[in-house]
Order: C-alpha cells, then sequence, then structure tokens
C-alpha cells in the first residue's frame, strides 16, 4: 500500500488583503499517520481550505514547517491529489479525457491506459468514459472527479468538502463509497468537511478549528467500528462536544 | 458502485421522425414558386433589352425541378430549406418583373437577372482571376494574422511582463483601422502585395490578440490547481489548460477578425494590389458597368460567406463539447 504520513508544526499562513495581512491560519499543529484518516472541521473563513492548499502545496505556508515522510513540501506533487467541492472536471474533454489527465501530464499515458480504465472502473464511470462533463449528474462528477485523483494512486487524498454539494441521499452513497476506495487503496486522507455527522462517521480522528484566524482548537479521535451509527451514545457525545467547540450548541 | 439511473433520452430521435413523415410541403411550393418564375421569364415578352433569357429561364426551372425532385428524399437539413426555397423564388420573380419584363428599375444602374448572368458568363476569366487573387489574400493575411493574434493574446494573458510591454502597444496600434495606415504601409513594404497581406493580417490581429488575452486571463485558477496537483508542468498548464478553456473566447475574437479582413480585404485591394473582386467592384464602377460590378459582388457575397460558413463549421467542431448535448 502507499501511503504518506504528514507533519505541520506551528504553521501560519497570511494573506495580502489590500493594505492588511489577514491571518487564516495561526500555529496550527498537525500529525497524520500514514493510512489515517482525519477530518477537519471548523466555522466557515477557518483556513480550512488554506491548510489542505497548503498539504497539497499549491500554496507555501508564511510560517512554520509541512513535512510529507520527513521531507520538506516543495511544490504539488502527483502523490498528493487533492478534490474540490465543485467537481472541476475539464469542460472540454470526456470523463476518460479527465482521468487521463495525470497520466499525460507527466508523459506516460501509453504505459498507463489500464491505471485509466481501472480507476473508471473503481468510481463506477466506465459506461460514461466518452461523456461530457456537462452531461453528467452532481454524483456523477464528482466521481469522475475522484477517479481523476486516485490514477496517479496518490499517497495522500486531500478532500475540501468533496460532498458539500450533493444531495442528502447521494452524498451517504458516496460517503460509504469513499471508505471503501480508503480501504482499498489504504492512502492517507485529510477531509475537509462542514459536516460534522459525516466527519464522524469517516475519520479516525477530528481535528476542530477555531474561527479566523484558524487554531486547533481539539484534536478527537474517533473509536469506533466501520461502519458507523452516528446515532450511537458513544458518537452522540462526540458530537456534541464538537457542536459545542464550533459555539453551535451551549 | 453502478450506476443505475441511464437513460437516454429518445425524444429528439422520435421527433425527428415524425417530422419526416409529413410531406415537404414548403420545399414543393418552392418548387411551384421556381415553376411560376421560368414560365414568367420564357414566355413574357422582355421590354428592357436582355441576353441570355432562355438559359435564366431554364435555370429557374432546373431549380424547380431540382427541389421536386429531390424533396421527398431531402435530408432534414434540406427539408428545412423549403420556406427559403420558396422566398428565393418571390424575390426572383419580383425582379424579373421589375426588370426585365417591366422595366421599372432601369439600365445601367439596375439589371435584370438575366443582365447578372450574362455579365457572370462572358467576363468570367478576369472575374475567376479577380475571385483568386481575393481569396489568395484572405487566406494568407488572415491565416497569419489569426496565428500572430492567438500566440500574442495568449502570451499576454499567460505571462504579467508579455501583458505590461504589449498592452500599451496593442491598445494604440490595434483600434485604428488598418487602412489608415496604408501610405505608410505602401511607403516601407518592398511591394504592394506584401503591404496587403501585411494590413489584413494587422485588422486580424488586433481583435484576435485582445480576445485571447482575454480569454486566457479569464481560465479559473481550479484548472491550475487540479492540473498542478495531477502533475502538469507549466508547457501543460499553457496547451493543455489554459487554450482549451480559452477557446470559446478566441473564437469569437477569429469570427470579429474575419470581419476586419473582408474590410480591409477590399480597402488594400482598391488603393494597393489593384486586382482582386475589390478593385473589380471598383473598376467596373468607373465605367458604369454595373451588372459586372454586381456579378463582382455577388462573388464578394459568396468569398465572404464561404470563409464565414467553414469558420463556423471549424468552431462548431473544436467546441463539440458546449453543445447541448443528451444529459443523464
Amino acid at each position: 500500500m502507499v501511503t504518506a504520513a504528514v507533519e505541520a508544526t506551528a504553521l501560519t499562513h497570511r494573506f495580502a488583503l489590500g493594505r492588511d495581512r489577514l491571518t487564516v491560519l495561526d500555529g496550527v499543529d498537525l500529525a497524520v499517520a500514514p493510512g489515517e484518516f482525519v477530518a477537519v472541521v471548523g466555522p466557515s473563513g477557518s483556513g480550512k481550505s488554506t491548510l489542505l492548499r497548503l498539504l497539497a502545496g499549491l500554496d507555501r505556508p508564511t510560517r512554520g514547517r509541512l513535512t510529507v515522510d520527513g521531507a520538506p513540501l516543495a511544490g504539488p506533487d502527483p502523490s498528493r491529489a487533492l478534490v474540490f467541492q465543485d467537481p472541476t472536471l475539464f469542460p472540454w474533454r470526456t470523463v476518460r479525457g479527465n482521468v487521463e489527465i495525470g497520466p499525460r501530464a507527466t508523459g506516460r499515458l501509453r504505459e498507463r491506459r489500464d491505471d485509466v480504465a481501472a480507476a473508471l472502473e473503481l468510481v463506477g464511470l466506465t459506461d460514461f468514459a466518452d461523456a461530457y462533463p456537462s452531461q453528467l449528474s452532481g454524483g456523477m462528477a464528482q466521481r469522475a472527479a475522484l477517479a481523476r485523483a486516485l490514477v496517479n494512486r496518490p499517497e495522500l487524498l486531500l478532500l475540501d468538502e468533496p460532498l458539500g454539494a450533493l444531495d442528502a441521499l447521494t452524498r451517504l452513497a458516496m460517503q460509504k463509497e469513499l471508505l471503501n476506495l480508503w480501504e482499498a487503496r489504504g492512502f492517507t486522507a485529510v477531509l475537509v468537511t462542514h459536516d460534522v455527522d459525516e466527519a464522524l462517521r469517516l475519520a479516525d480522528r477530528v481535528l476542530v478549528l477555531s474561527a479566523r484566524p484558524g487554531r486547533v482548537l481539539a484534536d478527537l479521535p474517533v473509536d469506533a467500528a466501520r461502519p458507523r451509527d452516528t446515532g450511537a451514545p458513544a458518537l452522540r457525545d462526540l458530537r456534541h462536544r464538537i457542536l459545542r467547540l464550533l459555539g453551535v450548541e451551549s | 458502485m453502478a450506476v443505475t439511473q441511464r437513460e437516454r433520452a429518445a425524444a429528439p430521435a422520435r421527433a425527428a421522425a415524425r417530422r419526416r413523415a409529413r410531406p415537404p410541403v414548403a420545399a414543393l411550393f418552392g418548387a411551384l414558386v421556381w415553376t411560376a418564375g421560368a414560365a414568367l421569364t420564357a414566355l413574357v415578352p422582355n421590354r428592357q433589352e436582355a441576353e441570355h433569357t432562355a438559359v435564366t429561364a431554364g435555370l429557374a426551372g432546373a431549380v424547380a425541378v431540382l427541389t421536386a425532385a429531390l424533396a421527398p428524399a431531402l435530408t432534414e437539413r434540406v427539408r428545412r430549406a423549403g420556406p427559403w426555397i420558396a422566398a428565393t423564388g418571390y424575390w426572383f420573380v419580383f425582379w424579373e418583373l421589375a426588370t426585365a419584363k417591366l422595366d421599372l428599375l432601369e439600365p445601367p444602374y439596375f439589371t435584370s437577372p438575366q443582365g447578372l448572368l450574362a455579365a457572370l458568363w462572358d467576363d468570367r476569366a478576369l472575374l475567376l482571376d479577380s475571385f483568386g487573387n481575393s481569396l489568395k489574400l484572405l487566406v494568407i493575411g488572415y491565416s497569419l494574422g489569426a496565428a500572430t493574434g492567438v500566440l500574442t493574446g495568449i502570451a499576454m494573458g499567460w505571462s504579467p511582463r508579455v501583458h505590461y510591454w504589449a498592452h500599451p502597444v496593442l491598445m494604440s496600434i490595434g483600434p485604428v483601422p488598418a487602412a489608415a495606415w496604408l501610405p505608410l504601409i505602401l511607403l516601407v513594404f518592398p511591394t504592394s502585395y506584401s503591404g496587403a497581406v501585411f494590413m489584413v493580417a494587422l485588422a486580424v490581429w488586433f481583435p484576435t490578440t485582445v480576445l485571447t488575452r482575454a480569454g486566457v486571463a479569464a481560465v479559473s485558477r481550479r484548472y491550475y490547481d487540479v492540473a498542478q496537483t495531477l502533475g502538469a508542468g507549466s508547457g501543460y498548464l499553457v496547451w493543455r489548460v489554459a487554450v482549451p478553456a480559452a477557446l470559446p473566447q478566441i473564437f469569437v475574437g477569429l469570427f470579429m477578425g474575419l470581419g476586419a479582413a473582408f474590410l480591409t480585404l477590399v480597402v488594400a485591394e482598391l488603393l494597393g494590389v489593384k486586382n482582386g473582386l475589390g478593385w473589380y467592384i471598383q473598376w467596373t464602377k468607373g465605367w458604369a458597368a454595373y451588372p459586372r460590378m454586381y456579378a463582382a459582388i455577388t462573388l464578394m457575397i459568396v468569398l465572404c460567406g464561404g470563409a464565414m460558413a467553414l469558420l463556423f463549421r471549424v468552431r462548431n467542431r473544436v467546441l463539440r463539447w458546449q453543445k447541448d448535448l443528451v444529459r443523464w
């Protein structure tokens, strides 16, 4: 199994906003073990997406140390895949064309056609390989985006509210599929979500961030066997605790 | 993880079948109008002097016969042309009546259908030569201008440094009609032909550059993010992300450029190269040979319309993904 360990120490990130500097993340510590599934919850603007962009290497942190498997993170890399809430499929490419982006970008499409087919099979889109993104439903489009991310066999999968835009039923089904993929592929996963139940259903640990600037309020392990019933007493208590931390319940 | 819902929309196919079952009324009616036009041309005596009256009647009759013969087996597209066949038939009847038959629109300013045909036929060698020259100038000038424009636009949209230097140049040279540079161009270029090519290319370059730049600059950052996390380098980001994402805008620029090319082409031929359809139109007008002028204008319509139609086809093919496709 291919999997990565992530370690962030005192991660601080600021944006220039006009003449001001806006602190989005303030001294965030985070350690994710290989193969672990960590969920990050927090109010809007707590820097959750920024954290993922830093982990993906798309932005450089203003301060702090960020390592993957002990090596400092230098920039985007095919071993770390990112999935957004908006599937961001390239509308001018078919589903297969979108999944082929990774192999094509690294110039190894010919030898990796089987991987493309396997990724499409994995998310159940083999029959829709020649469809254009505008023809897909929201759930299918998000599956295609997952296949595109998984074709590179990433060691670290970064999920930025990937199910946030889906309807409740599709969302439940996709949560299950996501778990299956994680169990089958064994990658390390960091999931940003607004949905506390989703975090409890999927993750080994839930990281609760404060409102801006984002600080770690709590790092809570979820000790329950999967598949989980979020109505179970232990998870119910945990949910109340998280919601209290987020200031939703008193 | 099987996708369960898989309804392919059969509705458009059914609707097409229904349309095919209907008799092609409009096309048949069009054939009737053209038959009337042919009979009018052949049987009513001319009040204006006109040659080739029998040939004109024959051609109008041929339109009617072809339409009627093909109507039952016509494809969807030709079937849809039915009302237009009838409308052009009406136009032909009106034109024939107003000129040759009733002499309401008088020569030399107006000409009858047979007059136009005669002009086309009698001066075919020079007209064909002019058409060829215009086509050549259009193809060379447009290709150069479009290619340069797309490349400039990509560079400007991609690199802030290129944009910094190129933008003021673009905005000072571009908006000036290419024709205004004519005296300078004739002075600087070794031959008037190369000058004409440059003028057409310049006219195409400006709108293509502006729209391409806008398209590339507007590409969503998310596309670049996704491509980068999938291992894309900057070459990939430019040619496989920015350019395809900007293509709809690039085509808008190419269409505007084509319009500018037609305009500039005529001016360049008039004042510079002294051949081609633009020159022919001016030359025939000079000695009041209006039927010939109309003949050249007709060929101009064919040239410009053909070029437009070709570009539309290319766009529809390239931007297939934009079409409203069947959705699941």
